[in-house]
């Protein structure tokens, strides 16, 4: 079975941007270590002369027309659920 | 009480028999008198959802009165799971990093709905962000089965199944990732339809995993999909991944069963099948043969593989799809952190699910550089020799057929403590996904009373011929 250390544990949360509990860690190490040996079987499957498939309809470049469309959605609408707002923009932490 | 056929209901608005008001009010009692099953996250009263389809309701009536001609669906009430973008009432896809999310549009299944007059009456509960096969993942409790309240109805979208099966409305909208129409549908004992990839417009649906991601209905009868079907599939602009439907009717079906071909999946009548699931899908087999339909066993031996190739490229695309969940711009947003960095990562730890968290870092882990094509590749390849052995089977046989889940629903908890144990739960429904094909959970008797699913597939594009067989089966049972 392959086994995810808590150290791997913490730089996927890192990545995902998900700050962990020390118990999160602990179950997350042993939940992810059962998923990943489930899915190892593939690890010999024989998959010689096969590309990979990424989507299944064949469809390729689809677009519409550059057009400007009236949604009637407002600003007031779209910061209607912001969690902080100033000045009619969206207000985020201090970055620099 | 228990709704006649959609295109009866529908006759009968038209001509004035039927008032749409009172469907409504059949549905409003019908919420109150099942609040126990928590099957929606929505409520009768105070509703905004329900207010505006009484206002809509009273139009539909007018116009009846005045001689005018209403919608394919005109006073239908209907349920959507809560993962679709409605712009009355809130969206939360049963998570806390959407609350409160009121949606700015509307998904085009919806608005395709509603210009044919079908009244939305609630959202539906979910395993958030569509994660789950019991709807034990939502932040706001499970669903009880309508069958036994002591379990499961199946997830992800349990609340769609439960109000299906509870007479809530004559249908809902449900979404299927890996099984998560046609599982709820099989362990409420209602007819859940997965359309061909593409065939239903996603627009304003709150994405799962892009490459595998359908809508479709949940109803009582075959019809009733058709019915449904017939309104939300087509091409839609606002979702490039839509493909063109034919303009007949899915009402116009082949229910003929002399000389159709059916392939019984060799791979899903193993030891790990419930026997009591297994007779009853026996006992439907015989009734498909005795009818005139030609019944042959056939292997698709990398079927078994399905559900690993899955766990790798799902997760793989949730962890892409969710990274905007990042609270600031609209839901919850950790008010405790003290800058941005700490906003984002409090915000998701607090706001999704431990499922949601499972599968976003399962996905950063197979798509990280050393990793990516032990993994992501791989599943993605072996995704490719999944679809030519269907291709080579369907070859041989028009449809494919085997049970909808390997038990009957399972017991609030019992699979809580292990992810892994509750991913099993899909292990006969995410091939269908991976492939792109069509997909039906019908009623297939019960299993110590509790409700079994037959499940039949076709190839792509062939979702008419499929309902054919599906009401031809019906009409067996």
């Amino acid at each position: 079975m392959s086994k995810i250390s808590a150290a791997v544990v913490r730089k996927l949360a890192a990545l995902s941007r998900l700050q962990l509990t020390d118990e999160e860690v602990e179950r997350y190490q042993k939940d992810l270590s059962e998923i990943l040996s489930y899915v190892e079987v593939l690890q010999s499957v024989d998959v010689a002369g096969l590309e990979p498939t990424s989507q299944v309809t064949g469809l390729m470049n689809v677009t519409r027309p550059d057009e400007v469309l009236d949604y009637k959605t407002t600003p007031q609408q779209l910061l209607k659920n912001a969690p902080a707002v100033e000045a009619h923009q969206f207000k985020v932490k201090r970055i620099i | 009480m228990s709704w006649e056929p959609i295109s009866e209901i529908t006759k009968k608005v038209q001509a004035g028999k039927l008032k749409a008001i009172d469907l409504v009010d059949e549905s409003v009692k019908s919420i109150k008198a099942n609040i126990d099953y928590h099957a929606l996250l929505t409520t009768a009263d105070k509703s905004d959802i329900v207010e505006k389809a009484y206002k809509k309701a009273q139009e539909i009536d007018e116009k009846v009165k005045k001689g005018e001609k209403v919608g394919r669906l005109a006073g239908v009430p209907f349920i959507a799971k809560d993962n679709f973008l409605a712009t009355s009432g809130y969206t939360t896809a049963a998570s806390w990093i959407l609350a409160p999310f009121e949606a700015p549009y509307q998904a085009t299944a919806i608005n395709r709905l509603e210009a044919e007059g079908a009244l939305l009456v609630g959202k539906a509960n979910l395993d958030a962000f569509a994660h789950g096969s019991s709807t034990e993942n939502s932040r706001f409790g499970p669903t009880l089965n309508p069958h036994d309240k002591t379990r499961v109805p199946g997830g992800s979208s349990g609340g769609s199944g439960a109000a299906v099966a509870l007479d809530i409305a004559p249908f809902a909208l449900g979404t299927d990732t890996g099984g998560s129409i046609r599982l709820p549908a099989s362990y409420c004992g209602v007819v859940g339809y997965k359309p061909t990839y593409g065939l239903v417009s996603r627009y304003g649906v709150v994405a799962m995993a892009s490459s595998t991601d359908v809508i479709g209905p949940l109803t009582r009868r075959v019809d009733d999909t058709a019915v449904v079907l017939d309104v939300i599939s087509g091409k839609d602009v606002f979702d490039g991944t839509t493909i063109e439907r034919d303009s007949t009717s899915y009402l116009q079906l082949d229910t003929n069963l002399k000389g159709k071909k059916i392939g019984i999946i060799k791979q899903y009548f193993t030891d790990g099948l419930d026997r009591g699931v297994k007779k009853q899908i026996e006992i439907s087999i015989e009734k498909l043969k005795k009818a005139g339909a030609e019944v042959r066993e056939i292997n698709l031996p990398s079927i078994d593989l399905a559900l690993a190739c899955y766990y790798i490229i799902v997760p793989a695309e949730v962890s892409s799809n969710l990274s905007r969940y990042d609270g600031q711009r609209y839901g919850y947003s950790a008010k405790e952190a003290k800058n941005l960095d700490e906003s984002y990562e409090i915000t998701r730890d607090l706001g999704f699910e431990a499922e949601n968290k499972r599968r976003i870092m399962i996905g950063t882990y197979v798509l990280s550089s050393g990793y990516y094509d032990a993994y992501y590749r791989k599943a993605q390849t072996v995704r490719t020799k999944l679809i030519n052995e269907f291709n080579d089977v369907f070859n041989t046989v028009d449809f494919l057929l085997g049970p909808t889940a390997p038990t009957t629903a399972f017991k609030i908890g019992a699979n809580v403590d292990s992810p892994l144990q509750m991913y099993l739960a899909d292990i006969m429904t995410v091939a269908v996904n991976l492939v792109g094909i069509p997909a039906i959970s019908l009623p297939a008797g019960e299993s110590e009373n509790m409700p079994v699913g037959l499940q039949l597939m076709a190839p792509q594009h062939r979702d008419r011929a499929l309902l054919g067989l599906a009401k031809a089966y019906e009409e067996l049972a």
